[in-house]
C-alpha cells in the first residue's frame, strides 16, 4: 500500500511538473518571446558562468584541507619520498594551469556575453600567440619529463647486490610469500608441481629449494634493499603496497620484480601516527575476480636484529613436509606415466571383459 | 542574406516535384515504404537518427548501471532488497549486491559508455548527419554500406543487451577484458557465456565502425561540393574525417586481439595464456603472454580515447564559433593539432602498462611520447578560450555544453600530465585518480560534446527547436553534477583507493573517506536523474517543439541552406557552391554588403565587395573565388 501511495505521489509530481512546463511554454508563446535574439536568461547564464566555478574553487580549497587528513602518511621507502616530491611538485604546476585556463574560460564567457550594441571582433589568427602557447607548455612538460625520468630510473635501475629477496605469488584471492632460507638462494618452481600442499610449485629437484620457507605474512628488515620477485598462479594480479609507493603486476608465465628500501619499521609508524593498530598492507590492483577487493597481505617491517631472529626461527617447507624431497618435473612425469599406464591397463581389461 | 531568401523562394515554388527534374537516384523516396524509409533506410540523416536513438537508449542503461554500483560504494550498509524485482538472483539473501555482479556492472558500464554511447552514439550520429550536409553532398558515398553499418551496430547491441540476462552474468572482467581472467570460465562466472557474447558483440561492432569509417573517409575525400577545398571544411568535418582514419587503423587490431582470445578460449591455443594453475588443475597452455594482449588492446584502446574525443572537439569548435559570433581562433592550428593528436595517439598506448613488468626503457620512451600530446591539446584549449575573447556570446544550451566541454577537457587533461609520468603512475595506476582523470577528460568532455551537438543540430534533424529553459536546467545540473562526482575522486585516488573494488572494508588504508564516497553517490544520482530532463525535452520537442526557422543560430555552414525538413538528397535544387571558409562571423563591414554578423559559405566573394579581406580582393581581381576557378578562367 505504501509503495502504491509513493508511486502515485511520484506520478502526481511528474504530472504537475508537466503542467507547469506546458503553461510556461504557452505563456512564452503568447508573450511573443523568441523574437529577440536573446532573452534575460542570457545574462543569468553568463553570471552563473562565474558564480558556480567560484563557489567550486572555494569549496575545493576548503575541502582539500579536510581531505589531506585522510591521505597516506609520508612514504616509508626511499623511492617513495622521491615520487611524493615529484607528485606534489607536478600537482602545483597543474593546479596553476588548471586555475589560469579555467578562470580565463569562465571570465571571458561572462565578460563577453551578448550585448545588442556590441559586435564581436574578427580575430581569426595570430601566429605569435600560437607560437607562444605551443612553446610554453612544451617547456613546462620538458622539465616534468626530465624530472620524472630521473626518478623512474632511480626506481627501476640496477638491483643492489645485497638485496634481500622475497617471492610474492598472487592467486585467487590471496598472496603467498616465500623466502630463500639460510642459503639465501631461492629454489626453482614450476606451475605443474603445484598441489594442495606445495601451493607455490616449488621444484625440490635442486638443493637451493631445500631450505626455502613460506610465510603467511611478509616480514622485512628496515633500511635494507628488498627485491620482490613477483608472479601469479592463475590470473593477473598486481602487488600494491601504498605506504611504500610500490606497484607491480603479477603475471602468470612472466615473472616481474620491484626493488625498494623500507625506511620505517611498523613500530616506528605506530608511534609516529599515534595509531597502535597501524599495519603496512599489500592490496591487489589488477581485477582478478570475485574476491579482488579482499586480497590483503600484512607487511611487518622490523629492525635488522629482530628480522634475523625471525628468519632463523622459520622452519623450511621440506622440514614440515619431508615427503616432498626430490620431487621435480622428472618425478612428476614418472608419476603421470605410471598413472596413465594404469589407466591403459584398466581400459584393456575392460575391452577383454 | 539575399541569396538565402532567393533560394528559399525557389524551393517553395518548385515544391516537392523539383527533385524529379534532376534525375538522381534518390528521387524515388516518394514511393518508399515505411520499412525502407525509416528502418532499412539508406538516407544518412535517418541513419544518424537511428544511431542517436540507440545511443540515448544505451546511455540510459549505462547511466542507471552506474547508480547501482555507486549505491554499493557510497552506502555499503544499505539493503538492496528493492532491486530484487530487477536483479533477482544478483541480490544475495542478505539483501546485498553480489560482488561478481558488481564487477559485471562496472564492466558493462565501461563497455556501453565507451563503445555504444560515445563511439556509436556520438561519432556515428554526427559523422553520418553532418558529413554530407556540411560538405554539400547528397548522401554518403555508399548509402547501402552506411545502412549496414547501423544494422551491424544494432546486432551488436542486441547481443550485448541479451548477455546482461544470462544466468552466469555478462562479461565481468572489466571493459579491458585482460586474459587470463577473461579467457577462463573457471576464474569467474562472467568469463563463460557472457564473455563469448561480449566478444561476438564487439566483433560485430568493429565491423560496423569499419563500414562507417570507410564511408566517412571516402565521402569527405570525393563528394565535396565545388569550392569546398580541404581548407574550407568546417572543423567538425576535419574532426570526423581524422576520427574515421584513426578508427580504421586501430579497430582491426582490437579485432585481432578478440579473435586470438576467441581461439584461446575455444580452440585451446596459447596466445595469451601461460603456466596457469586454476581450480586445482595445471592447464596445458605454455608460452603465451597476457601482456601481448594488453599491447594489442591498448593499440586500439588509446586511440579509442581520441575516437570519442575528437568528434566532440569538432562539434565544440563549430558551436563556439557560431555562438561567440566570432571565427574560430587559429583554424589551421586547430587542424594541425587534431592531426598531431591523431598521429601521437598511435604511439602512446603503453602508458597504460607502466607497471605490467614491461621493460623500464619502454616506459621511458612512452612517457616522453605521452607528454608530447599535452602540447596540441593545450593549443586547442587556448584557441577555444581566445575564440571567446571579445566575442558576443549567446548562451544557447549547445554553447553552454561546449564551454563545459572545454572546462572538463582542461580539468581532466592536466591530471594526464601526472598519470603519463611513469614515476608517479606507479602509485596512482588503477586507483581512483585514474577514474577521476578519464571520466573528466574523455567521459564528461565527450558527453558534453554529444549534448552540444544534439542541442545545436536538433532543428536540422527534426525541424523543431528543443526547449531552451529545460536545456539550461539540464546543463547546470550536468555541469555542476559532473564536477561534484569526479573532482572528489582525485582525493580518494591520492589516498590510494584501488578501482574496481566492491567494498573498502578489508584494508586499513581504505577505511577513510566514507562520507566523501556517499557524497559522490548522491551527486551521481542527482546528475543521472537530471538527464531525464533532457530525455523528456528531446522526445517532447520532436513532436511538440517550437517550429524551427531555416537557420536558427545564424550559422555559416551549408547544412542551414537546406529546407527545414530536407528530404533524401538534402537539397531539392542544385547544391550551393562554396566560396569561402566557414567562419566569416562578424567580419568587418559585412553590414555594408547587406549581411548581418555572418556571411554563409555559399555567398560569392563578388557579392561582398566591402567586407572582403585583402587576399580575397586580390583573388577576385585575378578572376575567381578560388585557385581552381582562377586557373579555369585563365585558360
Amino acid at each position: 500500500m505504501a509503495n502504491l501511495i509513493l508511486g502515485l505521489a511520484i506520478v502526481l509530481i511528474f504530472v504537475i511538473l508537466l503542467m507547469l512546463f506546458r503553461i510556461q511554454r504557452l505563456v512564452s508563446v503568447a508573450k511573443g518571446e523568441h523574437k529577440e535574439k536573446v532573452d534575460g536568461f542570457n545574462n543569468l547564464n553568463a553570471n552563473l558562468m562565474w558564480i558556480f566555478p567560484l563557489i567550486g574553487v572555494i569549496a575545493a580549497i576548503w575541502y582539500s584541507g579536510e581531505a589531506a587528513k585522510n591521505f597516506l602518511p609520508e612514504a616509508s621507502s626511499i623511492h617513495g619520498q622521491q615520487t611524493d616530491s615529484l607528485f606534489w611538485f607536478s600537482t602545483a604546476v597543474i593546479l596553476l594551469m588548471f586555475v589560469i585556463t579555467n578562470a580565463a574560460l569562465f571570465y571571458f564567457a561572462f565578460r563577453y556575453r551578448y550585448k545588442k550594441e556590441n559586435k564581436a571582433s574578427f580575430f581569426p589568427e595570430n601566429h605569435k600567440l600560437e607560437i607562444a602557447w605551443t612553446i610554453t607548455p612544451a617547456i613546462i612538460l620538458t622539465i616534468l619529463v626530465f624530472y620524472g625520468n630521473k626518478v623512474w630510473w632511480d626506481i627501476m635501475g640496477e638491483v643492489p647486490k645485497d638485496a634481500e629477496v622475497v617471492e610474492i605469488v598472487g592467486q585467487q584471492f590471496a598472496w603467498k610469500t616465500r623466502y630463500p632460507g639460510k642459503d639465501k638462494k631461492m629454489g626453482n618452481y614450476d606451475y605443474r608441481l603445484i598441489d594442495a600442499t606445495n601451493d607455490l610449485g616449488i621444484d625440490f629437484g635442486h638443493k637451493d629449494a631445500n631450505d626455502d620457507f613460506v610465510s603467511g605474512k611478509l616480514v622485512l628488515p628496515v633500511n635494507r634493499p628488498i627485491l620482490f620477485k613477483i608472479r601469479a598462479k592463475d590470473v593477473l594480479h598486481s602487488v600494491f603496497a601504498p605506504h611504500f609507493r610500490l606497484k607491480m603486476d603479477a603475471v602468470p608465465g612472466m615473472p616481474t620484480q620491484f626493488h625498494f628500501t623500507p625506511t620505517k619499521t611498523t613500530a616506528q609508524m605506530r608511534s609516529e601516527l599515534g595509531n597502535p593498530k597501524f599495519n603496512y598492507e599489500i592490496a591487489c590492483t589488477e581485477i582478478c575476480g570475485k574476491g579482488h577487493y579482499s586480497m590483503r597481505l600484512l607487511v611487518e617491517v622490523v629492525e635488522e636484529a629482530e628480522y634475523k631472529k625471525w628468519y632463523a626461527s622459520q622452519s623450511p617447507f621440506l622440514k614440515d613436509n619431508p615427503e616432498y624431497k626430490g620431487r621435480d618435473l622428472k618425478w612428476l612425469r614418472k608419476k603421470k606415466n605410471f598413472a596413465s599406464k594404469k589407466q591403459e591397463e584398466k581400459t584393456a581389461h575392460a575391452k577383454i571383459d | 542574406m539575399a541569396d538565402n531568401h532567393n533560394q528559399g523562394d525557389a524551393i517553395k515554388e518548385v515544391g516537392h516535384d523539383h527533385a524529379h527534374d534532376h534525375g538522381h537516384d534518390h528521387d524515388h523516396h516518394h514511393d518508399q515504404s515505411f520499412i525502407s524509409k525509416y528502418i532499412f533506410s539508406e538516407d544518412h540523416k535517418v541513419i544518424a537518427k537511428q544511431f542517436l536513438f540507440t545511443g540515448i537508449f544505451w546511455a540510459v542503461i549505462g547511466g542507471l548501471m552506474s547508480l547501482v554500483f555507486r549505491l554499493q560504494l557510497g552506502f555499503p550498509e544499505m539493503s538492496m532488497e528493492f532491486l530484487r524485482p530487477i536483479l533477482g538472483g544478483w541480490i544475495t539473501e542478505a539483501g546485498k549486491l553480489e560482488p561478481e555482479f558488481y564487477l559485471a556492472l562496472v564492466t558493462m558500464h565501461g563497455t556501453i559508455m565507451v563503445f555504444f554511447v560515445l563511439t556509436a552514439g556520438l561519432s556515428g550520429t554526427f559523422s553520418n548527419f553532418l558529413i554530407p550536409l556540411q560538405i554539400g553532398a547528397r548522401d554518403m558515398a555508399s548509402g547501402f554500406m552506411n545502412m549496414l553499418s547501423y544494422w551491424f551496430f544494432f546486432g551488436s547491441s542486441v547481443i550485448m543487451f541479451a548477455s546482461i540476462f544470462l544466468e552466469t552474468g555478462p562479461a565481468s572482467g572489466s571493459w579491458v577484458i585482460y586474459p587470463p581472467l577473461s579467457a577462463l570460465p573457471q576464474a569467474m562466472s562472467g568469463s563463460g557465456a557472457g564473455m563469448t557474447m561480449w566478444l561476438i558483440s564487439m566483433a560485430l561492432f568493429i565491423i560496423s565502425v569499419l563500414l562507417g569509417g570507410i564511408n566517412y573517409i571516402t565521402t569527405v575525400i570525393n563528394l565535396r561540393v565545388k569550392g569546398m577545398s580541404f581548407t574550407r571544411l568546417p572543423l567538425t568535418i576535419w574532426a570526423f574525417f581524422i576520427t574515421a582514419i584513426i578508427g580504421l587503423l586501430s579497430f582491426p587490431v582490437l579485432f585481432s586481439a578478440a579473435l586470438l582470445l576467441i581461439f584461446d578460449r575455444s580452440l585451446g591455443t596459447s596466445f595469451f595464456l601461460s603456466e596457469i594453475y586454476i581450480a586445482g588443475e595445471a592447464l596445458h597452455h605454455q608460452g603465451g603472454s597476457p601482456v601481448l594482449f594488453q599491447h594489442l588492446f591498448w593499440f586500439l584502446g588509446h586511440p579509442e580515447v581520441y575516437i570519442v574525443l575528437i568528434p566532440a572537439l569538432g562539434i565544440t569548435s563549430e558551436v563556439i564559433a557560431t555562438n561567440a559570433r566570432k571565427p574560430i581562433f587559429g583554424y589551421k592550428a586547430m587542424i594541425g593539432s587534431i592531426l598531431g593528436i591523431a598521429v601521437l595517439s598511435f604511439i602512446v598506448w603503453a602508458h597504460h602498462m607502466f607497471v605490467t613488468g614491461m621493460n623500464p626503457f619502454l616506459g621511458s620512451v612512452f612517457m616522453f611520447l605521452t607528454l608530447i600530446i599535452a602540447v596540441p591539446s593545450a593549443v586547442k584549449s587556448f584557441n577555444y578560450i581566445t575564440t571567446l575573447w571579445r566575442g558576443n556570446i549567446i548562451f544557447t544550451p549547445a554553447m553552454m555544453f561546449s564551454i563545459g566541454l572545454v572546462s572538463m577537457f582542461i580539468s581532466g587533461g592536466v591530471t594526464g600530465i601526472i598519470l603519463g609520468n611513469n614515476a608517479m603512475d606507479i602509485q596512482l595506476h588503477d586507483t581512483y585518480y585514474v577514474v577521476a582523470h578519464f571520466h573528466l577528460v574523455m567521459g564528461s568532455a565527450s558527453f558534453f560534446g554529444m549534448m552540444a551537438g544534439v542541442y545545436h543540430w536538433f532543428p536540422k534533424m527534426f525541424g523543431r527547436m528543443m526547449d531552451e529553459k529545460l536545456g539550461y536546467i539540464h546543463f547546470w545540473f550536468t555541469f555542476v553534477g559532473a564536477y561534484l562526482v569526479f573532482f572528489p575522486m582525485h582525493y580518494i585516488g591520492i589516498a590510494g583507493f584501488p578501482r574496481r573494488y566492491y567494498a573498502f572494508t578489508n584494508f586499513d588504508f581504505t577505511k577513510s573517506f566514507t562520507d566523501l564516497n556517499a557524497f559522490i553517490s548522491v551527486a551521481a544520482i542527482i546528475t543521472v536523474f537530471s538527464q531525464f530532463v533532457f530525455v523528456f525535452n528531446f522526445i517532447y520537442s520532436i513532436f511538440r517543439g517550437r517550429k524551427a526557422s531555416e537557420n536558427p543560430w545564424g550559422s555559416t555552414t551549408l547544412e542551414w541552406t537546406t529546407p527545414i525538413n530536407p528530404g533524401h538528397g538534402n537539397w531539392p535544387g542544385e547544391i550551393p557552391q562554396v566560396y569561402r571558409w566557414p567562419y566569416d562571423y562578424s567580419k568587418p563591414n559585412s553590414e555594408k554588403d547587406g549581411f548581418g554578423d555572418f556571411i554563409p559559405q555559399h555567398i560569392p566573394l563578388s557579392q561582398t565587395p566591402h567586407s572582403n579581406l585583402p587576399h580575397e580582393k586580390e583573388m577576385l581581381e585575378r578572376g575567381g573565388n578560388n585557385e581552381d576557378e582562377i586557373k579555369i578562367n585563365e585558360q
